[in-house]
């Protein structure tokens, strides 16, 4: 049925998801990472857990991504 | 140079400014399609972030741990300043009441399908029994804030008392991982 999937995905949470402090601790690291192309799944499962599940970290995140792309592959 | 005094620090922490405020700006706008914000109230969220990430920045310098462009950890903290500015204008500018209930709403919310009615209205009735039944009234009240009003969560947590719980800046939501300190 449409959209079980994401009500399904809603209401579980990932054991692995390392909750907002923490994700909010290394964010720049992550996305530096991410940003370069780097296996950021892998080296962080739980970072990358918690921002599938956390909107307004989800967000931050997008907006680091933004910011670094935008400064260019080397930064100021 | 931060670090430092005189007037080598001050033209550090001048340029370092002026690039938090293009990352601020940037990122209100990133932001700005989803919010009741135009023009010169865009500038001054933007202005307020920068000015408040520099405060933050240089009294945390020793925390910089160089696993980072040093840019990089800078521009996280213009990122959570604007996110914790736009939560405190939501309730400036709201478009919804935070008690207020629609269950309507979450079929679209979903995506469910049109053509499958039947399903989705037995799985949100019991939905529906289970958010009364299941959840304590705080629960309850954020449930519903945030999945049928869509009452963004930096928003919803500068409005809700605090709790004992709430070691960190978003955690007080069912379903929502975020596992405390």
């Amino acid at each position: 049925m449409d959209g079980r999937p994401e009500l399904d995905r809603f209401l579980r949470t990932d054991p692995r998801d390392v909750g907002c402090a923490q994700a909010m601790d290394i964010l720049h690291i992550y996305a530096e990472l991410a940003s370069a192309g780097g296996p950021v799944e892998e080296q962080y499962p739980g970072i990358a857990a918690h921002l599938r599940a956390c909107g307004p970290c989800g967000e931050d995140f997008d907006g680091l991504l933004a910011a670094l792309r935008d400064q260019g592959p080397c930064g100021p | 140079m931060l670090a430092g005094t005189g007037p080598a620090r001050e033209a550090a922490l001048a340029r370092l400014h002026e690039m938090l405020v293009r990352i601020a700006r940037g990122e209100v706008g990133r932001r700005a399609p989803r919010l009741r914000l135009a023009g010169p109230e865009l500038d001054d969220l933007a202005y307020q972030a920068a000015a408040d990430a520099l405060i933050a920045i240089t009294g945390k310098l020793g925390q910089f741990r160089g696993e980072s462009r040093f840019t990089t950890w800078a521009y996280k903290f213009v990122i959570f300043e604007v996110s914790a500015k736009i939560g405190r204008h939501f309730w400036r500018h709201p478009d919804v009441r935070l008690d207020a209930e629609d269950w309507d709403r979450l079929p679209d919310r979903f995506g469910f399908d049109p053509a499958h009615e039947a399903e989705w209205r037995d799985l949100l009735a019991a939905l529906r029994r289970a958010v009364d039944d299941e959840l304590t009234a705080r629960q309850r009240r954020i449930f519903v804030a945030i999945v049928l009003n869509g009452v963004p969560l930096d928003a919803l947590v500068i409005e809700l008392p605090p709790t004992a719980t709430r070691s960190t800046r978003r955690c007080s939501m069912p379903g929502v991982s975020c596992a405390p300190r």
